[in-house]
């Protein structure tokens, strides 16, 4: 068991591989959290709003947690991890990183991706990094009405046939397409292992995650698509496509204008 | 002669930020409190990890705990352990959030909270999000009107 960050900095092999998968845990926040909140204003509902802009707030909530972390392991600042970073030194999913698209495209990726965190928290949930176990035993707790409620969405667009059905589908087959770097670990899945900072590597955690979907295909009528596709481009080792240097560029447009600034 | 109970009894003038009439202590937020001499710990567990309101609550309790003779330093520190769970808030707290108008958080996953106002059981979720992120938006059928709830965490 390694304690606190002290601990963590006299073990390089453990702090290399820690802090790679921190900076996957808080990139994959940020990123969907940024475009959680490009939905506001824009969604079919007033509630949908209200929904995506807390889904926003939660998710970079937690993104922050997790810089914090990486800033007592001697990594710069959080501000400077979220906005200063470039584009490959960034470990986040490349399915985070693109655009929202329309409204089923936004709600089947978030969908996936929040069962996917809950099946990685239960990787983590015995982790041998103590900061992070306590951690993510809180987050688990506030993600669960993020699932329920992209859960809620996902079977009512579904159960409701009609346009509604046939643009879900088209989005799952897209999404589904695009799953491959979702549920890698990066460079140092086998240390990871190893050192216990995770429970179980990317096998199981496809599995699972397999097993918990399939229950709300069928609920929503849908079929599942097949396999997940392989890694084509590896967002866990810094490949990333055009999408997030935009995304990049929006989301430091302010801090950029002055990187100094007290806020 | 400073002594945690004093420090706790301070505690107790520290608001919510959000919701003015219920204190940080009453909402289970506080975990610990440690005395070294002139300097005070107070070990905190925050309700949500990105709620946005923790400055305000850090800065808020130095400047409370300062007010007391003796105390040169006061280091207020957010920990997850034990996790902040909505079974912390007091049996007071939940009184005075209703009385702010705020249901009180269920006991058991996917239960509607009793409404605020009238006490109806039989409500409706409108919204699992609501105007921050520990609270949700529910409507009563009796008043004919929504409500908001702590969110059970």
């Amino acid at each position: 068991m390694i304690e606190n960050a002290t601990q963590a900095r006299e073990n390089e092999r453990y702090l290399t591989a820690l802090k790679d998968l921190l900076y996957q845990l808080a990139d994959d926040d940020l990123t969907i959290g940024h475009r959680d909140s490009e939905w506001l204003g824009l969604c079919p509902d007033i509630e949908g709003d209200v929904a995506f802009s807390s889904v926003a707030q939660d998710e970079v909530g937690h993104a922050v947690f997790y810089f914090d972390l990486l800033h007592e392991l001697g990594e710069k600042d959080p501000d400077h991890l979220a906005f200063a970073r470039s584009v490959n030194e960034r470990r986040n999913s490349i399915l985070l990183e693109q655009d929202n698209g329309n409204w089923a495209y936004s709600i089947v990726r978030h969908y996936f991706y929040d069962v996917f965190e809950d099946v990685r928290i239960e990787a983590l949930a015995n982790s041998s990094y103590l900061p992070l176990r306590q951690g993510v035993n809180k987050v688990k707790r506030e993600e669960f009405y993020h699932l329920l409620h992209m859960k809620t969405w996902f079977v009512r667009l579904g159960i409701a046939g009609g346009e509604a059905k046939e643009k879900l589908e088209e989005a799952i087959n897209e999404v589904w397409s695009q799953l491959g770097d979702l549920f890698s670990f990066g460079k140092y899945e086998k240390d990871l292992l190893e050192l216990g900072i995770i429970g179980f590597g990317q096998e199981e955690l496809k599995n699972r995650w397999l097993e918990r979907v399939k229950e709300t295909f069928e609920e929503a009528g849908v079929a599942l698509p097949g396999d997940i596709p392989d890694v084509t481009t590896n967002g866990r080792e810094g490949q990333h496509t055009e999408k997030l240097e935009r995304l990049l560029a929006t989301m430091s447009e302010v801090y950029n204008l002055d990187p100094a600034a007290s806020w | 002669m400073l002594t945690e109970e004093k420090i706790w009894e301070h505690l107790q003038e520290v608001k919510d930020p959000e919701i003015p009439t219920i204190s940080v202590v009453e909402m289970g937020m506080v975990h610990r409190v440690d005395i070294q001499e002139d300097k005070v710990l107070v070990e905190m567990t925050p309700t949500f990890v990105g709620c946005p309101a923790l400055d305000i609550i850090r800065e808020n309790v130095s400047k409370q705990l300062l007010t007391l003779e003796g105390i040169k330093d006061v280091d207020v520190k957010f920990v997850f352990d034990p996790p902040w769970t909505s079974d912390r808030i007091t049996p007071e707290g939940r009184e005075k959030l209703k009385e702010f108008g705020i249901a009180p958080p269920v006991q058991k996953d996917f239960q509607t909270p009793s409404c605020p106002y009238c006490g109806e059981e039989e409500g409706e979720v409108e919204n699992l999000f609501g105007p921050v992120a520990c609270r949700a938006i529910y409507y009563c059928k009796n008043c004919r009107q929504p409500f908001e709830a702590f969110k059970k965490v």
